[in-house]
């Protein structure tokens, strides 16, 4: 239980210092996402010990926006002149973003003759 | 028997009564969408969120004393990050398989949910700042507030923006997939991680572990392609 943990801490410090030193614009977190990504292919044993944590703490990804969510009630007045129209343009765009990268995935992927999962 | 007033008055700034306090609500709210079926409306973060506000204004506790406590758990969004490597690499064919329609996918994804957030605010008579700090808003918090922060905007109001955005895509996805007829699982969660970052990831993970790595994924290469592409989109749109 403590090495897997060990092991997805120090991957985000070294990604934090990779990111800080070299000034990327990619957060640290991210960086090390990548970094242990390609240590599995490595060293797939460190695979196999980091899996069950990381099932545990992926099945659980909503609890961690909830105190970053409880900011958002906290700092209503930003929102309180203009929330209406910022509700509207979060929502439209959304929904524009998601169809676009939807129809532009299967569309690509027919044209490029892969349609099976 | 001491004072309850004392002892609360010493707890409520203590970390532990609000981190247990936001673990036991979270439960409750995730308990209570799964026993609903886990519609699109009923999101946990969402019912997390209201309920964790409302017991903070009653006991008219301020946001910074919560956050010492529930600060906690906002940190472990970092190594939940570095944890998506383990869908990722066991995803690691298909995506090579996929390169193709997974690059343009981001690509379009990413410039479509800036210029359209731009344009719309533009369209509604936003303050150009408001409209800079919306632009970077599908991407995951951190590169959205050093975004906004560069740009010119207001990085508080993109932390919030971020998190609406997710709140709304992790609501919005499954049933405008439904409506679209789509039932590519690599497609719908690749959608919701480039258009709604980690909160999109995380409803995605509920429906379908194939849509939840393939959203683990868009989110953190749209990390990076927001972080590209939206100085350029500001300063065409906005120049």
């Amino acid at each position: 239980m403590l090495a897997p943990v060990a092991i997805l801490f120090v991957f985000q410090l070294v990604g934090e210092v990779i990111a800080r030193s070299f000034s990327l614009p990619v957060p640290g977190p991210v960086i090390g996402l990548a970094l242990l990504a390609l240590t599995f292919t490595a060293r797939p044993a460190v695979k196999q010990r980091v899996e069950p944590v990381s099932r545990v703490i992926l099945s659980h990804l909503s609890l961690l926006f909830v105190p970053a969510g409880v900011g958002v009630i906290a700092s209503i007045d930003t929102l309180s002149e203009n929330w209406g129209a910022l509700t509207l343009v979060l929502l439209v765009s959304t929904v524009i973003a998601l169809a676009a990268t939807v129809a532009t995935f299967l569309l690509v992927l027919r044209w490029t003759g892969n349609g099976h999962e | 028997m001491n004072d309850p007033v004392e002892i609360w008055s010493y707890l409520s700034r203590a970390p532990l009564w609000w981190l247990s306090c936001t673990l036991l609500v979270y439960m409750g709210s995730d308990s209570l969408a799964a026993r609903l079926g886990r519609p699109a409306l009923a999101n946990p973060v969402l019912i997390a969120v209201c309920a964790m506000s409302a017991i903070l204004w009653t006991t008219g506790t301020p946001y910074a004393d919560y956050f010492d406590g529930a600060q906690f758990i906002h940190f472990l969004l970092g190594p939940a990050t570095v944890a998506l490597a383990v869908p990722l690499h066991s995803n690691l064919a298909a995506i090579r398989r996929l390169a193709a329609p997974i690059l343009a996918a981001l690509l379009v994804g990413s410039a479509v949910a800036a210029i359209s957030a731009v344009l719309l605010a533009q369209a509604v008579g936003l303050p150009e700042n408001v409209v800079i700090s919306i632009s970077p808003k599908s991407t995951t918090a951190p590169v959205a507030i050093a975004i906004s922060e560069a740009l010119g905007g207001l990085p508080s109001l993109t932390a919030v923006l971020v998190i609406l955005t997710g709140i709304i895509g992790a609501i919005t996805v499954t049933p405008l997939m439904n409506l679209l007829r789509i039932r590519d699982w690599r497609a719908r969660g690749f959608a919701v991680g480039v258009a709604a970052h980690g909160i999109g990831t995380a409803r995605a993970f509920q429906v379908n572990e194939t849509a939840g790595a393939f959203a683990g994924i868009a989110m953190a290469l749209n990390a990076l392609m927001t972080s590209l592409l939206v100085p350029i989109i500001v300063s065409w749109l906005l120049g």
